[in-house]
């Protein structure tokens, strides 16, 4: 049973003190992932390079509570492909008593893009580790340009919304199907709802299933996204009501759509509040509105359609 | 004199390095695919999967990421190995720096491979000396019997608590990894004993106390961190020395930063790097057993840290010195042993010629005959006083062919 009140007085094992922005999704992330830890256990926190890793260890404060590792941008997967191996060896040989759990952060571009073959190729090697993505859906540390992550029509710093562009021409890449056809055991796609049940009760299975699991969790960036921080959580909403994100997760193959909305909203509700997407919303562009609508559609009956 | 017990064996380069993989067993090694140095893996995973040892192998997916868990197993407290070759180095390059500045005394056995393009798969040092400057330390071998030696001097010389950087053992991809040679092999006993355990003080895994590895640092500490490595490299060259000479009363084989062949009262002195110096040693023993002329040979065995007064001691008497590169760093002026070399004579204030070659890009064969020419040239170079060309090609096609 999940006890809202419980979890959240558990103690916090990301530190205050940190340089992330008021109303940033990813430090929501990393505090409900790492929650999610059984008090007793220890970990090793792998974090890619980015936002959370220059702001929360920053020489010579860290914000961990656990022994944490930062590497590059595009090593997250390895590095703690590495540390994992480590601990396994040196517990065959009665080095290390203690249990250690494995968990490492990386943002959309260390994940979908520089950072996709490192990922890739630690869950299929099936090290028993989770890989959280902090989903904000572009490179927010260099200044919001564009990834595979960032949804069509998006203003960004490098698909800027111009006299003869409407930003990113593509839609974005779909991360958390594409590691589910790694056949790991365990595969989760959440955001921040309510009172983070989604997010910590997925949290939880990952790092307790054994083997590699994979979660990816959208998380909203106040800068890159232009809107207020205190709007983080009804963002977080919209992009659930309106299937943009749905909440569903791969258990040992099995597809399983976590939350279905009674009434599913139109993206509108979603893409408003965003500076982002401002230029959809100008006379004459309705019509982006509604591929863009057509787009989640298509994917909402697809995800459906895989969880039946 | 004590009666040194080994076992006679015949290896390949590679095999030589696998062999001493497995007799230190160490924990960890990620590693990928890469012609001449695939071998290494190859040869580990068949020992693993015999039960052998109990080094846990990663099937990494590129190099990039064979460093990347090299670095986190290390930062773990795991004695990690991988080995590697040419472009799969050049993927690691950003992790080579990590490695260093983490100060993770890792060992890479390195088979030196001409980088890319055109893509060639022959010896040349242009991987490792392109990674010159990373913060690792570098020991280079003329033959299989060096390689395997400095390959069991690794550990103990990156794990020294003054030193604690990462160490590249390289070796001449081919001419001595494919190239099988009678060794002495050290019994597996000895070199537990030798190598010992590794009983890291911080590191992840540690219960008694938590660790951050990999810190972003502004300026305010940067600086420091740099300052820290370059001590750590100074401290290296004792060690260095100092775990050479506990591997002298082990085997009795001798090591240094460097070999001289026939310098007591040479005139004229080759510098090189490598398996090249067995081809130079010959045509040394020719001229010297026909003509008389005294020339003779430094064969640097660590490069980084860099020998300089040692270096220079040893060339003040010469009258002229060839030093010969087997990779281009395209300055226009010299390479990167050549201009290390020459700054170092100009230090001691040695009076002495010199002139820079290049050798063997891209595994080019180099002959006694073309050894036999720079000592020539280098006599007429003391007499003159005048170099034509500050830097000039050996067994070049256009050369040849002009010269044919």
């Amino acid at each position: 049973m999940y006890d809202f009140k419980e979890v959240m007085s558990k103690p916090e094992r990301l530190a205050p003190g940190h340089r992330m922005c008021a109303g940033c999704g990813g430090t929501v992330t990393v505090r409900t992932v790492l929650r999610a830890l059984e008090e007793g256990d220890k970990a090793v926190i792998g974090n890619a390079t980015g936002c959370l890793e220059v702001s929360s260890f920053m020489y010579p404060y860290t914000s961990y509570e656990d022994s944490y590792i930062h590497n590059a941008f595009e090593n997250a997967g390895a590095t703690l492909s590495g540390v994992e191996t480590a601990y396994n060896v040196l517990k065959k040989k009665g080095k290390i008593k203690d249990t250690f759990k494995f968990i490492t952060f990386g943002g959309d571009g260390g994940t979908y893009d520089i950072g996709f073959q490192s990922l890739s190729g630690a869950m299929e090697r099936g090290h028993d580790m989770v890989y959280v993505c902090y989903d904000n859906g572009a490179y927010m540390n260099t200044g919001t340009q564009r990834s595979s992550a960032t949804p069509q029509y998006a203003d960004t710093t490098t698909t800027p919304a111009g006299k003869v562009s409407n930003g990113k021409i593509q839609v974005r890449k779909d991360l958390t199907a594409i590691i589910a056809d790694h056949h790991v055991p365990y595969v989760g796609q959440s955001t921040f709802t309510t009172n983070f049940k989604d997010l910590y009760t997925k949290a939880q299975t990952a790092i307790y299933t054994p083997g590699p699991a994979f979660l990816n969790v959208l998380s909203p960036c106040p800068r890159g996204w232009g809107y207020e921080p205190s709007e983080l959580m009804n963002i977080c909403k919209m992009a659930v009501e309106t299937c943009y994100w749905p909440l569903f997760e791969v258990v040992d193959g099995k597809w399983i759509l976590s939350y279905e909305p009674k009434e599913k909203l139109p993206i509108e509700e979603f893409l408003r509040p965003q500076k982002r997407f401002k230029h959809l919303f100008k006379k004459g562009n309705e019509e982006l509105l509604a591929l863009f609508q057509a787009e989640v559609d298509k994917r909402w009956e697809e995800l459906r359609e895989r969880c039946r | 004199m004590i009666k040194i017990m080994a076992i006679r064996e015949r290896l390949s380069g590679n095999e030589a390095v696998a062999y001493a993989i497995k007799q230190i067993n160490p924990d960890v090694m990620p590693a990928f695919p890469i012609t001449p140095s695939t071998e290494i893996p190859q040869y580990v995973a068949n020992y693993i999967a015999n039960g052998e040892i109990d080094t846990e192998f990663i099937h990494v997916e590129s190099e990039h990421s064979a460093m990347s868990a090299t670095v986190g197993a290390s930062a773990a407290g795991a004695r990690a190995v991988t080995a590697t070759s040419s472009c799969g180095m050049a993927l690691m390059w950003e992790e080579l720096y990590v490695a260093a500045s983490n100060r993770l005394p890792i060992v890479l056995a390195l088979v030196n491979r001409a980088l890319s393009g055109p893509i060639n798969i022959n010896a040349d040092h242009s991987d490792s000396m392109g990674a010159r400057d990373s913060g690792w330390i570098q020991i280079y071998a003329e033959s299989n019997q060096e390689v395997y030696d400095n390959f069991l001097q690794a550990y103990p010389i990156a794990e020294n608590e003054k030193v604690h950087l990462p160490v590249m053992v390289c070796q001449d991809g081919f001419i001595t990894s494919h190239g099988v040679e009678n060794i002495y092999l050290v019994e597996d006993e000895k070199v537990k004993d030798f190598v010992g355990e590794y009983n890291p003080k911080h590191y992840l895994l540690n219960t008694e106390e938590k660790l951050a590895v990999g810190p972003y640092a502004v300026s305010c500490y940067y600086m420091e961190t740099k300052r820290g490595q370059r001590q750590a490299m100074i401290e290296a060259r004792q060690v260095i020395l100092d775990v050479a000479a506990r591997f002298e009363k082990m085997t009795g084989r001798k090591y240094g930063f460097f070999e001289e062949y026939q310098m007591e009262d040479a005139e004229y002195a080759v510098v090189l790097i490598g398996s090249a110096a067995g081809t130079c040693k010959a045509a040394i023993d020719h001229i010297r057993s026909t003509s008389g002329k005294k020339v003779g040979l430094i064969k640097i065995r660590v490069f980084r840290p860099f020998p300089e007064e040692e270096l220079a001691k040893a060339l003040s008497k010469v009258k002229a010195v060839a030093i010969m590169d087997r990779s281009e760093m395209f300055s226009a002026t010299s390479g990167p042993l050549g201009a290390e070399v020459r700054a170092a004579m100009y230090q001691a204030r040695c009076t002495a010629d010199t002139v820079n070659y290049f050798y063997g890009l891209g595994g080019r064969d180099i002959t006694v005959p073309d050894f036999e020419q720079v000592y020539d040239k280098l006599e007429t170079l003391a007499e003159t006083h005048t170099i034509m060309d500050m830097y000039t090609y050996i067994g070049l096609r256009d050369q040849q062919t002009k010269e044919d």
